[in-house]
């Protein structure tokens, strides 16, 4: 909000008397946050914000070549938030890696396919022109809040870097931004911790220090990589309800990585479900959570262990997610799917539209809707 | 413990119990300046053959716990026994016969096995280490058949742990803690550093042994969905303490403790229509209290405000009272006990259990936040 | 805020049909029955076991640092056994009528100071170089090992003990301390200058060796040992140790190299080794005055040198990044 006057954001309806926010001020949800980034004039052009096309990356290993992501695709628009639903080794992180701009190259490599940022292919862009989009117009949450802060730091410097450097701001008004990032991600008596360092806060308050960070340059996206999941229970809700607050405030469109169903059930608009590299789902998540389009989604949700069911062995999935460098032929999943027929051993099934919204991955979705 | 209808012996019993990890400070002269008090006064029973969940978040000294447990750490003090004995004063003979008896399963399937041991050598090692558990002769047998009790190909005993998965290697953990025929296991987050769907493989594998071995666990976990799914008796615990006791229904249906209320209500439910859900200001919810105390009362989402306080700096009094919206005056200077609160003394049901809150009262909560129909 | 009204709608019905959950009922389901075990090091050949090391040697054969410096070591070791075999003469037959001569046919290498042939004197050299760098490397190893790894694995008053020593030890200046205590020996052997080396050099292994020990040690599968009631030298032993030797292995092979030069530096000094016995280290001292006008008296030992130590360094290299798992 380098400009706006109604730099406080106000505090949603669930957040009232937590922390010393200043009230008012709040803008229309969804809403033009103030006035957005100088380089942000071109604004809402309609398509998606980021879109990944056919994206192929490839990692070499001491056993072979592992197609860690293998043709993906799919897109988030401003003010949504997409969920990239995936186990480890699903690729769902390569995949926000290459997407960002930071994916380690060797050992990785894109072999093919284009991310399209308002239209425009990063892929093709010089690094140079990548780095300024990069952290302020798509910025990006790491899971391990505390190895992604300098130590030696403030928190305070840490924040008001991002506007002595990208904004040449004097270092007071670099400090006065920290204090009012702190308040937005709604971190108590920022004023004096803003002179703090990192290991003096919490694990859920350095992730919110980092959202701060995200935030800083009011971006137009921001990906989360599996921001909750090395909190606990209790701090992950408010940390996850945080980030969709800003979201609806800022307009922002938000990825939101993660191997959590909950965390999904919670907060996304859109979800595709990654399994071996590849989308083998992708709906609304009402429609997916009331009736998945393929088996892997429809394992996931069953082996939730439910309250009405206790004393039934939870559903499992059996198996285990494949070898990278040996992914089975045909459907990936045919091997631990309670549904493969020969078909799925040799043949390789295309995302085929269930919906006008929804795409699966499953030569017998309708089998798999029906449950 | 004020639980009246306790079916049988139980064959643990932890009293009183304390760790505290002295503060030093100086290289040379070292003089204590505090202490963390990682377990701070924990009373458990286990009965043969059950379950016990214990939940709590981390810093709450529950894995600590665990490793008092199996005698991997000493206590400050309090008596963990053994059948009537108390083992944490045995000497290291009588303490290896105890040993063979209570085992332990670790949280990372990564750093819980030998890099350098083939799996039949880990499976194995209860063995070498009590030769009278088994003959010489008949422990390749038995490796064998530990590992395909855990469901892995007993093919694979001269692989090494790296070239199995994250469950595959919890498995051979299973194996290594079932050898000697314990009759309780400890099993400290034994799923959650495990993929999703491999995690519920691993639990049904652990209730299946408890059917085939008569084991009794005390299952350690931060994720009440599982704790829940798998236990008859719960513990919570916050900050060294239990706070809240009693059978799987009793926590989980008529929880009357605000910190198990937020916990339950944390659960994440892959449900979206769960969603929207509020603050919802109807019910104990008195503003001012307690500095900034989160959201709470009715039935919809309790979100905590701030994290846990340090274990080396615990509040006095109550110890939750710094993130509970309950918290009046009292809670700041008298410590609640854990013991059936006063309104539900004289009746029955579920409701009738321990808890450690001054202001005790029964709220029905629906992990997620969702409201369930009003009973 | 046009929220979205709280969640009071009817009661949640849980997602999924429950028809799904009948296709669990197999109990074979819940088993993991892939034939190939996952994960990043993929199936090797089926049931050929394979172990850290055997993965570390796997990378080190393919790695040409690694060949190069272990061809040049084993051609050291080779001729430091048999010398003859490229060398057959004496490298005490001397004629002061070819001092400083340079390389002629039978005599490559030219002639040092003293007339005595350099080719000889490098390649016998090499005995004495090699022997003070494996006894010391050896030595030092054992030493630093057995003293960090026990006051590692003990902790309190010992690891304290021990880590102040070793303090006390690493304020020695090297040279200096060579210069004031093997001034004082009168030995022509190789020994009071491996003892020196040995003295000075087991703080650096053994302050390794210890922070590896302490690392080994909390690692779950020593608790799980220790929950199952193993002895501590069951827990040393085969836990903690082959857990945390390789730092040390890699710490040593780098040493090797400098306790090399080291004893070039001290001969060269004057307190190391004495005239009879023939080392790199004395022949260099010996050029030095030389190095204007006859500088192969120097270039070949000194290289013969560069090229050992180097060696050593780049195959403690190699062997560091072969067992790093990090780095797989």
């Amino acid at each position: 909000m380098s400009t706006g006057p109604s730099t406080g954001i106000g505090t949603g309806p669930n957040n009232g008397p937590k922390t010393g926010t200043p009230p008012g001020g709040a803008g229309v949800p969804g809403g033009e946050p103030g006035a957005p980034a100088p380089s942000g004039g071109a604004l809402r052009s309609g398509g998606p914000l980021l879109e990944v096309r056919d994206l192929r990356v490839e990692f070499r290993t001491r056993d072979g070549v592992a197609r860690a992501v293998d043709g993906v695709s799919w897109s988030v628009a401003p003010g949504e938030t997409l969920a990239v639903l995936g186990e480890s080794g699903s690729g769902k992180s390569v995949t926000a890696q290459a997407a960002m701009g930071i994916l380690d190259t060797p050992p990785g490599r894109i072999t093919g396919g284009e991310i399209l940022f308002r239209g425009r292919d990063l892929l093709k862009l010089r690094e140079d022109e990548r780095r300024r989009i990069r952290g302020a117009r798509m910025a990006m949450i790491f899971q391990d809040a505390l190895s992604s802060l300098n130590p030696v730091l403030t928190v305070g410097d840490q924040l008001g870097e991002m506007f002595t450097v990208h904004r040449g701001m004097s270092r007071r008004g670099a400090r006065a931004k920290a204090v009012e990032l702190m308040e937005r991600v709604r971190i108590p008596a920022a004023r004096e911790r803003v002179g703090q360092y990192p290991h003096q806060f919490s694990g859920g308050m350095r992730q919110r220090i980092m959202i701060a960070m995200a935030l800083s340059l009011e971006p137009d996206l921001i990906i989360a990589d599996e921001p909750t999941t090395a909190l606990d229970v209790t701090v992950q809700a408010q940390v996850m309800d945080l980030l969709a607050e800003l979201r609806r405030e800022l307009g922002m469109g938000l990825v939101l990585i993660t191997h959590d169903l909950g965390v999904v059930a919670d907060v996304a608009d859109r979800i595709a479900v990654m399994y071996a590299g590849r989308i083998v789902e992708t709906a609304p998540v009402h429609d997916l959570y009331k009736a998945p389009a393929h088996p892997y989604t429809r394992g996931l949700l069953d082996s939730i262990p439910r309250p009405d069911r206790k004393d039934a062995d939870l559903y499992a999935i059996s198996g285990l997610p494949p070898n990278p460098v040996a992914v089975p032929p045909g459907c990936a999943f045919h091997p631990r799917c309670p549904m493969a027929r020969d078909v799925c051993r040799t043949g390789e099934p295309e995302l085929s539209r269930v919906s006008a919204e929804r795409e699966s991955a499953c030569f017998f979705w309708r089998e798999c809707l029906r449950g | 413990m004020a639980e009246p209808t306790r079916p049988a012996e139980p064959i643990i019993e932890v009293r009183d119990l304390h760790k505290h990890y002295p503060l030093t400070r100086g290289i040379v002269f070292r003089k204590q300046v505090g202490a963390v008090r990682a377990v701070d006064g924990v009373d458990l029973d286990l009965c043969a053959g059950e379950t016990l969940g214990v939940v709590g978040e981390s810093g709450c000294g529950k894995s600590t716990l665990a490793k008092l447990l199996v005698n991997l750490e000493r206590p400050t003090s309090g008596a963990i026994r053994y059948k009537g004995e108390d083992i944490t004063r045995l000497s290291a003979r009588a303490l290896r016969a105890v040993r063979r008896n209570i085992q332990i399963v670790f949280q990372d399937p990564y750093t819980s096995l030998n890099p350098r041991m083939t799996v039949g050598d880990i499976v194995g090692e209860p063995f070498e280490i009590h030769p009278e558990a088994a003959p010489k002769g008949d422990r390749r047998r038995r490796v064998r058949e530990l590992l395909d009790v855990v469901g892995l190909d007993p093919a694979y005993v001269n692989r090494y742990p790296h070239q199995f998965s994250g469950g595959q290697r919890q498995r051979i953990g299973i194996a290594r803690g079932l050898a000697l025929r314990p009759e309780v296991i400890v099993a400290d987050e034994p799923v959650s550093a495990l993929d999703v769907s491999v995690q519920a493989q691993v639990v049904n594998l652990l209730e299946r042994l408890q059917q085939d071995f008569g084991l009794g666990y005390v299952f350690i976990a931060h994720d009440l969905s599982i704790v829940r799914h798998i236990s008859d008796r719960i513990a919570v615990m916050y900050l060294g303490r239990i706070v809240e006791t009693g059978r799987e229904a009793e926590i989980c249906d008529h929880p009357t403790h605000p910190y198990t209320q937020a916990l339950l209500s944390a659960v994440p439910v892959p449900d979206p229509s769960a969603r929207g859900r509020g603050p919802a200001w109807d019910g104990g919810g008195d503003e001012g209290h307690g500095g900034g105390a989160g959201n709470g009362g009715g039935g919809g989402r309790i979100i905590l405000s701030g994290d846990v306080p340090s274990p080396a700096d615990i509040p006095s009094g109550c110890r939750f009272r710094t993130r509970c919206w309950k918290a009046r005056e009292r809670c700041a200077g008298e410590e609640p006990h854990l013991a059936v609160p006063e309104p539900f003394r004289d009746v029955r049901g579920p409701a009738r259990h321990d808890s450690a809150c001054h202001f005790a009262e029964v709220r029905r909560v629906v992990p997620g936040g969702g409201r369930r129909a009003a009973e | 805020m046009p929220e979205a009204p709280y969640g009071d709608g009817p009661a949640i019905a849980p997602a999924g049909g429950g028809g799904a959950m009948d296709l669990a009922t197999a109990e074979g389901g819940t088993l993991e029955q892939a034939p190939a075990p996952a994960g990043p090091s993929g199936p090797g050949p089926a049931g050929r076991p394979r172990s850290l090391w055997s993965d570390a040697w796997h990378d080190l054969r393919r790695n040409p640092v690694f060949v190069v410096a272990a061809l040049v070591i084993l051609f050291l070791f080779a001729i430091s056994v048999w010398p003859q075999l490229i060398a057959p003469g004496n490298p005490l037959d001397c004629d002061l009528a070819r001092a400083q001569q340079g390389s002629r046919a039978g005599h490559p290498f030219g002639f040092d100071g003293q007339g005595c042939d350099v080719y000889t004197r490098t390649v016998h050299g090499a005995r004495t170089s090699v022997t003070v760098g494996v006894c010391a490397t050896l030595g030092v190893a054992l030493l630093g090992s057995a003293l960090g790894g026990f006051a590692g694995f003990l902790g309190g008053v010992p690891d304290a003990l021990l880590s102040r020593l070793t303090d006390v030890f690493f304020a020695i200046p090297v040279v200096l301390g060579g210069l004031v205590l093997l001034s004082v020996v009168t030995s022509d052997t190789v020994w009071p200058v491996i003892g020196f080396m040995l003295l000075l050099g087991w703080p650096q292994v053994s302050r390794i060796a210890r922070g590896s020990v302490i690392a080994a040690k909390q690692n779950d599968y020593v608790q799980a040992a220790r929950a199952l009631g193993a002895s501590p030298a069951r827990l040393l032993l085969k836990h903690v140790m082959p857990n945390a030797v390789a730092p040390v292995i890699v710490v040593a092979t780098i040493a090797l190299g400098t306790y090399v030069s080291l004893e070039a530096t001290l001969s060269y000094l004057g307190v190391g080794l004495r005239p009879p016995t023939v080392s790199w280290g004395i022949d260099i001292s010996a050029a030095s005055p030389y190095i204007r006008n006859a500088p192969h008296m120097l270039l070949w030992p000194a290289g013969a040198l560069a090229v050992t130590v180097l060696a050593f360094i780049m195959l403690g290299d190699a062997v560091r990044d072969a067992l790093d798992p990090k780095l797989r």
